[in-house]
């Protein structure tokens, strides 16, 4: 008797060579793979540029932590195992497959390096990571298929469910493992039956299992076996490697990619056009995305490498109240209309309107860019930008919800969205009992350090004005020299940038960075989260600027400020992280520290909170705009608050304010649950 | 002597208020001058309607001509043309119909033309003082009209109040033949109902609107019965809105319509600046708040405090019995 | 279709608060905003979205000063693709049969099939569409909320009391002055005039229409504003006192001198 006959030697029935088999496979399966990737890229060829090869050491530690590490995965536990499971068992495995494929014309090939030690120290742990990789499918293809939790559901106006997509490939992969694991414990058993010599096996793994289960087989059965599953997994691997880009699979070729592309700084948006400098703009054309191909290649990537997963939308705080945008159907319509108008086969589709194609209006009108579902997305899929770049391509074409002209309007003509005089931009300061004790530098006539950037909301609006006022009082008792411009200061703009009204964004940026520079301050500090992040990471050419609540924990640190005990020890305070103050700047803990700082306060945690927090309903011209939804964010955000036992929501963004104050009222809670700022909570304990 | 000629726009056979008004116009204008009533129409409304203004104005014509059975503006100003005299001051409401009428009636009467008057100053010479409004009644205009040719003027309904006292004893004067030829190149087709429900509160003169005082959608009800009572429309604030008990068109707000009315009734609402934003033209506002610091009363022109649920029912009693 | 829209350049009701000059003859104009008239905006989405349908072109006009023309190359940013300044001295301070003659000199000399104007603009008076009608002898329609353009007419919906809406159908060339709420006007950015910023807009005065000097100008004018002036308003409201009753009957009184009743 001869050992076991591999592929690579043999002969179906005694004539046809098997090698001539597993020599075709990858070659029609390789050819035809490189086929299919070539037409994936024909669309992102057509593509806007991109500039994504900044900053490589930060996109290298993205690619480590993100992709590598997975560290976005155990945000949704169980799923988030398993995929580290099967992802770091497909690391693992690749070795073993390419050595297999080559096994299939060459007998006893293996890898350079994996000869002696090494390899068997590699088949080892491979012998797990199959093993690992299969329970995983099953308990995948389970909770899929049998339970089918809710945020793989697909809402009938998106089309059919995921659900058998899903199970068929979990179905394929775990064919993998077997074939796999079955050609092996073939082998051995064989070997076995010859000579009696015993390989050690990783302890109840796969292959060790199916080996104990094969001792009694006759040697021809082991042989067809051997043969058999080792050609199930070679048309089974080129099968799926052929069918990875026609769906949510692609991301396992494409997430390298887009992990490695993905953006490194947050809470700016991307310019117009990529290598179009802000002097150019008037020469464009069109501004925003308008078209599939108006999307830079990096978006059309992300489209590509959409896994499906849900946990976007399931972030989602306009998802949640019942508005008509779901990110996720954001990027599998735009996957599909890829794939679509870009076929394998024939002719490619010339484009349409997208917001008259697979759009709504008021899907891309309905984003408040909280950025919750660019913090989840393990593949690091940008949102923010493309619902900018859409509505700016709709403002362009004059498609502007009626509600959002009028304060536009008043933006252009008066710099403030209420349509109130610039003169009385600084009539909060003129308050009579504030004036009395308080005069506050107008710094188109005297120097100082610092300006307090007050924006639109807090200036104009009668009950925000005391977060100016307070914010004012506790400047001067930290000891910081400040002025504010008055009637020269405009709108920050950071919403009129992310509603797409590209050039009132630039005339206001311009007022405003030449105010500033001519004032000669050394940093800015704001109260206002949104103001915060448009002058430090949209604007540029700036001094420093501060958040009040980071200047209030410096103080305390250094012991320029110094706070009373709790005046209220009975009530329970809970802080709301605000989205431009958390999740696009990174601030969780000023805040925090500067309420522990008062002692005997009683601070609880939101289950949703830093990073995953929820938004309270959207700042700046979101307050202007009427959505379609069931239900308010806010209203959510207060019943979460309330169910965790707090009497008193802290937030530190006059928007957080307003929206969680009338959600209070809204949600019938006036009595039980109060919204206080943050520069109130500080100024009632400042000595 | 002056002549004054009043247009009397009816509908169903009852004239409309502003008629009685026209008398106390007249006198502003010129004391001594002799006022007509012009009527136009067809058939047996026309006729109620000009004995009935007999009783108010010394003398009325009426022009009957089949085409005139609806008052087509354009059909309207042809007949008109042909009876008033050149340089008599004509006046009418500025209601639609007026807003039709008369710019092109004066244009063909060569006069001069002053439109949406509150106010007149008698005449100095062949020059009246009047005063009108401007920028949604922001300001107030003192105007000087030359009615040397003759003036075409439309008043606004509710600035002059109704005439004391009536019973003139006047007569109807016929002038349809003097009409002459009425065709023209605008043919009225129908009229189409506004759908109930439809209701478009930026063209409401006067507006009922609730606020978070109605405590219940169950409420809303009572606004309704005043708005019915008072030819009013029900508006809201966003709370109402919010909690999905009337549609969103009906909010008035700066994030919802902005509304131009007369009067506005502001009942249980507290007039946050988001809700006023929406309220322009400076109308005459009535708030009704249980809670009397309520910032709605700085720019009400009256303040109740009472609660609305108690002070809508008797207030639509009464203004049922009126 | 050859339509031609008159527009105004208007004190911005929404972004002003008016108040008097010290001299106490005018409004303080230093701080004010202006823009198209509201109504002329929907007149001229209006037109804009007939022609997209049937055909022709939008001619914008004005009559005004150098600074009318932002609101001539708005309304072009906005789709219009012809704009006529109409500037004199001597137009200065007609009134509304003033400047209706100064149109009417304008339009004699072109072809429109369809004039359009806003229904009212900051005067309130809502005179000149109707005045230019008579001149021209051509149909008028005022308070219209929709037009449905036919074989050589239109069919035209007025909005009138209670809601409700008169149709009615009109000969063509017509002149009609438009509600708001007639559509849903576009949004024009800061990016769309930029575009339009070099467009041609050809100016014509007295001599290239060809008017009487008498007739336009304060010289032609019969209504003639004297001043302008706030009447007395008092702080706050006047809050009504006694039984319920005694309020109500006050109430009804106030509302009745209002216009409420």
């Amino acid at each position: 008797m001869t050992s076991i006959i591999g592929p690579a030697s043999f002969k179906f029935f005694g004539i046809f060579p098997a090698a001539i088999l597993s020599f075709i496979l990858p070659v029609v399966g390789i050819g035809l793979f490189a086929y299919i990737m070539a037409r994936r890229f024909a669309p992102l060829v057509r593509a806007n540029p991109d500039n994504r090869f900044d900053h490589i050491g930060k996109r290298i530690r993205n690619l480590i932590i993100v992709w590598l590490g997975q560290v976005r995965q155990p945000r949704y536990m169980l799923a988030g195992v398993l995929h580290i499971f099967i992802f770091s068992g497909f690391l693992i495995l690749s070795i073993r497959s390419t050595s297999l494929v080559i096994i299939g014309f060459s007998d006893g090939f293996v890898l350079p390096g994996f000869g002696g030690a090494l390899g068997s120290i590699y088949n080892f742990f491979k012998d797990y990571a199959a093993t690992f990789v299969l329970i995983a499918c099953i308990i995948a293809a389970i909770r899929r298929g049998i339970y089918k939790p809710e945020r793989y559901a697909v809402p009938e106006k998106y089309g059919k469910d995921h659900t058998a997509e899903a199970v068929f490939v979990l179905g394929i992969i775990s064919t993998l493992m077997i074939s796999e694991s079955l050609f092996e414990a073939s082998e051995l058993a064989y070997e076995f039956a010859l000579t009696g010599h015993d390989h050690f096996l990783a302890p109840l793994s796969l292959v060790w299992i199916f080996r104990a289960m094969l001792p009694s087989v006759p040697q021809n059965v082991l042989q067809g076996l051997h043969i058999f599953s080792f050609f199930v997994h070679d048309l089974t691997f080129f099968f799926f490697l052929c069918f990875l880009p026609l769906g949510k699979h692609f991301h396992v070729i494409t997430s390298v990619f887009n992990v490695f592309f993905m953006r490194v700084q947050k809470g700016n948006i991307k310019p117009v056009m990529h290598g179009v400098s802000d002097d150019k703009l008037d020469d464009l054309e069109s501004f925003g995305v308008k078209k599939l191909e108006d999307f830079t290649w990096k978006h059309m990537l992300d489209f590509y490498s959409c896994a499906d997963c849900g946990r976007c939308s399931d972030q989602c705080p306009a998802n949640a109240v019942g508005r008509p945008l779901s990110p996720r159907f954001i990027t599998i319509k735009a996957r599909d209309l890829m794939f679509k108008n870009y076929p394998l086969a024939g002719e490619i589709y010339k484009s349409n309107l997208l917001v008259e194609d697979i759009y709504t209006e008021d899907e891309i009108w309905s984003c408040t860019t909280c950025g919750a579902c660019e913090e989840e997305c393990p593949l690091g899929i940008e949102y923010i930008d493309k619902i900018v770049d859409l509505r700016r391509g709709m403002v362009d074409e004059g498609m502007v919800p009626q509600s959002l002209q009028k304060p536009l309007k008043a933006l252009e003509k008066r710099g403030n969205p209420y349509g109130k005089m610039e003169k009385k931009r600084a009539d909060w300061a003129k308050d009579k009992e504030f004036k009395a004790n308080y005069q506050i530098k107008d710094l188109a006539r005297e120097k100082a350090d610092t300006l307090y950037f007050v924006d639109s909301i807090t200036s104009y609006d009668d009950i925000i004005q005391d977060i100016a006022r307070r914010t004012s009082i506790i400047l001067q008792k930290a000891g910081v020299d400040f002025g504010i411009l008055g009637k020269l200061e405009k709108d920050s703009g950071n919403e009129v940038l992310r509603f797409g009204e590209e050039m009132l964004y630039q005339d206001l940026k311009e007022q405003n960075i030449e105010a500033i520079l001519e004032t000669g301050v050394k940093q800015i500090v704001t109260a206002d989260p949104h103001a915060y992040n448009a002058l430090k990471n949209d604007y540029g050419d700036l001094p420093p600027v501060k958040h009040i609540s980071q200047v209030v924990a410096q103080k305390i640190s250094s012991g320029e400020l110094d706070l009373k005990p709790c005046q209220d020890p009975d009530k329970v305070y809970v802080y709301h992280d605000p989205c431009y103050l958390g999740r696009h700047n990174g601030i969780y803990e000023d805040p925090r520290q500067a309420l522990d700082a008062i002692d005997g306060l009683t601070r609880v945690e939101l289950e949703k909170s830093r990073d995953r927090s929820f938004c309270c309903g959207g700042g700046g011209l979101m307050l202007f705009y009427e959505p379609e939804e069931e239900t308010r964010m806010g209203v959510l955000r207060v019943n979460m608050a309330a169910e965790i036992g707090a009497t008193v929501i802290v937030t530190a963004c006059p928007f957080c304010l307003v929206n969680i104050q009338d959600a209070i009222k809204v949600a019938g809670k006036e009595g039980e649950i109060e919204a206080l700022d943050f520069t109130e909570l500080i100024e009632q304990h400042l000595y | 002597m002056t002549q004054i000629f009043a247009y009397i726009p009816f509908k169903n056979g009852a004239a409309e208020d502003v008629a009685l008004e026209y008398p106390t116009a007249a006198k502003k204008i010129d004391e001594g001058a002799s006022l007509t009533a012009v009527v136009t129409g067809s058939g047996a409304d026309l006729d109620t309607v000009a004995n009935e203004m007999t009783s108010i104005y010394s003398e009325v014509i009426k022009i009957d001509h089949a085409d005139l059975a609806y008052p087509n503006a354009e059909v309207v100003r042809k007949a008109l043309v042909n009876v008033i005299p050149a340089d008599a001051i004509f006046l009418t409401a500025h209601d639609t119909f007026g807003m039709d009428l008369a710019p092109g009636l004066s244009v063909k009467m060569e006069s001069a033309y002053a439109a949406d008057m509150v106010d007149f100053d008698g005449l100095d010479g062949t020059i009246l003082k009047a005063v009108r409004q401007e920028l949604g009644g922001a300001v107030s205009t003192h105007m000087a009209i030359d009615i040397s040719s003759g003036v075409v003027m439309t008043v606004r309904p509710g600035s002059f109040g109704p005439v004391e006292g009536s019973s003139a004893g006047g007569s109807v004067v016929d002038k349809s033949g003097d009409a002459g030829d009425v065709s023209v190149k605008r043919k009225f087709l129908e009229i189409v109902e506004a759908e109930a429900g439809d209701v478009d509160i930026t063209k409401s003169d006067v507006l009922v609107s609730i606020g978070r005082g109605i405590e219940d959608e169950d409420n809303i009800e009572i606004a309704q019965e005043l708005a019915d009572a008072m030819k009013a429309v029900v508006s809201c604030s966003r709370p109402i809105v919010d909690a999905k008990w009337l549609e969103k068109s009906r909010q008035v707000g700066t994030s919802g319509q902005t509304v131009k009315p007369k009067v506005y009734m502001a009942m249980g609402i507290s007039g946050s600046f988001q809700h006023l934003g929406g309220v322009k033209g400076n109308p005459f506002i009535v708030a009704v708040n249980k809670n009397p610091k309520a910032p709605i009363f700085q720019v009400a022109d009256v303040g109740i405090v009472e609660d609305i649920l108690d002070f809508i029912p008797e207030l639509t009693e009464a203004v049922n019995d009126l | 279709m050859e339509i031609l829209v008159c527009v105004k350049r208007v004190p911005d009701t929404a972004e002003n608060e008016f108040e008097l000059n010290s001299a106490g003859n005018d409004l303080d104009r230093d701080d004010l905003v202006y823009s198209v008239n509201e109504w002329d905006n929907y007149a001229v989405e209006e037109a804009i979205q007939i022609v997209d349908k049937v055909g022709g072109s939008v001619t914008v006009i004005t009559v005004g000063d150098d600074e009318s023309e932002e609101v001539l190359r708005r309304e072009m940013a906005m789709g219009a693709n012809n704009g006529i300044l109409l500037s004199d001295d001597a137009f200065e301070g007609s009134d509304g049969m003033g400047i209706a003659a100064i149109l009417k000199a304008e339009i004699e000399k072109g072809s429109y099939d369809l004039i359009m104007s806003g229904a009212q603009a900051d005067e309130g008076a809502g005179q000149v569409g109707g005045m230019l009608a008579a001149m021209l002898d051509y149909p008028y329609a005022s308070l219209v909320n929709k037009i449905e353009v036919g074989d050589g007419n239109i069919t035209v919906g007025r909005e009138i009391e209670g809601g409700n809406q008169e149709m009615n159908e009109m000969d063509l060339p017509c002149v009609l002055s438009i509600q708001t709420g007639i559509n849903e006007p576009r949004y024009v950015g800061i990016r769309g005039i930029r575009k339009v910023a070099k467009l041609d807009i050809p100016v014509k005065g007295t001599s290239d229409l060809g008017v009487d000097a008498d007739s336009v100008g304060e010289a032609g004018a019969k209504t003639k504003r004297l001043d302008y002036f706030v009447p007395d308003m008092g702080d706050g409201a006047e809050m009504l006192e006694g039984s319920t009753d005694e309020i109500i009957e006050k109430l009804i009184e106030k509302l009745k001198a209002n216009g409420g009743l």
